[in-house]
C-alpha cells in the first residue's frame, strides 16, 4: 500500500481537514483548561514553600513559557519543511505560529512580572531566564516584521523561513551566553533549578501540567484557525475558494 | 577589490561610520556623568554597543548599490559559487568598518580611563569580534535587500543575534580592566564564534541573496 504523504500538503485539502480538527482541539482546550484550573484552585494547598495564594500564577506562567519556546521550534521546523519541500502550506503554518508564539512569550513575561513583583518585590530582574524570554520575543517580532515588510508572499515566506532557521541556530548560543557571561566560571552547562524547586506538591504539578497541555491544545486551535484565514487570503483567486464561498452564501 | 576601490572613491562613507562610533562613545560620559569609576565600569559595554551600531549602519549599503544597478544579479549568474562572492564582500565591509574601529579603540580607552592592558584586550576582542558582526549582519542585509524601511528592519533582525558577541566581547574587557589575567576562555569562545560564523554565514547569506534577487 502506498501512502500519499503529501495529500494534505496542499491548501485545498488541508483547509477542510483543519476545519475538522479545530472543534476537536477546541473541546480539548476547554476541558483541560477547566479541569486544570479547577484542580489548581481547589485541590492544591494554599501555599508553595513561602509563597501564599499568589503562587497560583504559576499555572499560566509556566505553560506560557513552555509554549513560547516550543512554538519557536515548531515555527522553525515548518519553515525548514517549506524550504526543503517547497510546499506553500508549510510556510503558511510557520507564519501562523508566529503570532501565537509571540503572545505566549509576552504572556510569560507579563505574568512573570506580576509574580516577580509579589514574590521578589521587583517587576524585572536581569535574570538569565527572563532575559532569554525577552530575546525570544525580539526574535518573534523580527520574524513577523520581515514577513510583513515584503510584499511578494513567495519572497516573504522564504526570507522569513531563512530568518527563523538562522534564529534557531543562534538561540542556543544566545541563551548560553546570557546564562554564562563569564566562561571561567561555568564548566557545566546544566540548569541548577528544576521547575518549582523540586519539592513541589504533586497536586500543583498536576494542575500545572494540565494547564500547560491546555495551552498546547489552544495553540493548535489558534494556529489552525489562522492558517485557514491565511489560506483564504492567499488563495482567494482560485476556483475552489470561490466555489466554497458561493456555496456558503 | 572592486568594493575597496569604490569605497576609496567615496571616502566619507568610511569616515562617517568611524565618526559615528566616536560620537556615540563620547555621548555616554556626557549623559552618564564623568565620574571615573562609573566610566571605567561602563566602558566595555559602551564601546561594544557603539561598535554594533556602527557596523550595522554600514550594513545597509553592503549589497544595496549593487542590487540597485543590477550588478548583483550579474554576479549571481557567474559560475563561481555565491559564498565566495559573499565572503569577498563581507571582507571588504569588515576592512572598511570593523578594522578602523580596532585602531580607534585606544581613544575609547583614553576617554574612559581604561588601564593599558584593558585597551589592548579591547583591541584584540574587537579584532576577533567585528568580523563576526559583518558576517552575521550580511545575512540580514541580504534578507532586507530592497525593502522599504530596510535599515530599521535590519536592526530589528540582527541586533538580537549580536548579543553573544557583545556579552563576551565586553566581558573580556571588563575582566581585564579588573585585573583578571585568565582571559583565554573568552578569546577561545570568541574565536569559536568567528569560525562558526565564517562557515555558516556565507551559506545563509547566499541563500538569502537568491531569495531576494529572483
Amino acid at each position: 500500500m502506498s501512502i500519499n504523504w503529501f495529500k494534505y500538503s496542499s491548501p485545498t485539502t488541508f483547509y477542510p481537514l483543519a476545519g475538522k480538527m479545530i472543534p476537536f482541539f477546541g473541546w480539548l482546550t476547554a476541558l483541560l483548561t477547566i479541569g486544570g484550573l479547577y484542580w489548581g484552585f481547589f485541590e492544591t494547598p494554599d501555599t508553595l514553600s513561602d509563597q501564599k495564594e499568589y503562587y497560583r500564577i504559576i499555572y499560566i506562567h509556566v505553560g506560557a513559557a513552555w509554549m513560547s519556546m516550543w512554538l519557536y521550534i515548531m515555527m522553525a521546523a515548518w519553515a525548514l519543511a517549506g524550504l526543503v519541500f517547497q510546499t506553500r502550506l508549510s510556510y503558511m503554518i510557520a507564519s501562523a505560529i508566529a503570532p501565537t508564539g509571540a503572545i505566549a512569550t509576552f504572556l510569560a513575561l507579563w505574568t512573570g512580572a506580576f509574580w516577580g513583583k509579589t514574590s521578589w518585590g521587583t517587576w524585572w530582574d536581569w535574570d538569565p531566564r527572563m532575559t532569554s524570554e525577552l530575546i525570544l520575543l525580539f526574535l518573534y517580532m523580527g520574524y513577523m516584521a520581515l514577513q510583513s515588510a515584503i510584499d511578494d508572499p513567495r519572497r516573504a515566506d522564504r526570507a522569513a523561513a531563512l530568518l527563523a532557521l538562522v534564529g534557531l541556530v543562534c538561540v542556543p548560543i544566545i541563551f548560553w551566553s546570557i546564562n554564562c557571561p563569564n566562561p571561567n566560571e561555568c564548566a557545566a552547562l546544566h540548569q541548577t533549578s528544576k521547575p518549582g524547586g523540586g519539592n513541589m506538591d504533586p497536586n500543583i504539578l498536576i494542575a500545572m501540567l494540565v494547564v500547560a497541555l491546555a495551552f498546547w491544545m489552544y495553540s493548535f486551535v489558534a494556529v489552525l484557525m489562522r492558517v485557514r484565514n491565511i489560506i483564504l487570503e492567499r488563495e482567494r483567486h482560485t476556483t475552489w475558494v470561490n466555489e466554497m464561498l458561493e456555496d456558503k452564501q | 577589490m572592486r568594493d575597496l576601490t569604490l569605497a576609496m572613491r567615496r571616502r566619507t562613507d568610511v569616515l562617517t561610520t568611524l565618526f559615528f562610533f566616536i560620537i556615540v562613545v563620547s555621548l555616554f560620559p556626557l549623559g552618564a556623568g564623568t565620574e571615573k569609576m562609573i566610566l571605567m565600569k561602563i566602558a566595555p559595554g559602551v564601546a561594544w554597543v557603539a561598535a554594533l551600531l556602527a557596523s550595522m549602519l554600514a550594513l545597509e549599503r553592503l549589497f544595496a548599490s549593487d542590487f540597485a544597478d543590477g550588478t548583483l544579479e550579474q554576479m549571481l549568474l557567474t559560475p563561481q559559487p555565491i559564498f565566495i562572492l559573499v565572503l569577498g564582500k563581507v571582507f571588504a565591509h569588515w576592512l572598511l568598518t570593523g578594522l578602523p574601529l580596532v585602531f580607534i579603540a585606544p581613544l575609547v580607552g583614553l576617554q574612559y580611563y581604561l588601564p593599558d592592558e584593558a585597551v589592548s584586550t579591547m583591541m584584540l576582542a574587537l579584532l576577533i569580534g567585528t568580523p563576526i558582526l559583518s558576517l552575521v549582519g550580511a545575512i540580514g542585509a541580504a534578507l532586507t535587500l530592497g525593502l522599504r524601511g530596510g535599515g530599521i528592519l535590519l536592526s530589528l533582525l540582527i541586533l538580537p543575534l549580536y548579543i553573544p558577541i557583545m556579552v563576551y566581547g565586553a566581558g573580556v574587557v571588563s575582566a581585564s580592566a579588573t585585573g583578571t589575567t585568565d582571559l583565554q576562555a573568552y578569546f577561545s569562545i570568541l574565536s569559536g564564534f568567528l569560525i562558526l560564523a565564517l562557515v555558516l554565514s556565507p551559506i545563509a547569506t547566499a541563500a538569502a541573496l537568491r531569495i531576494s534577487v529572483e
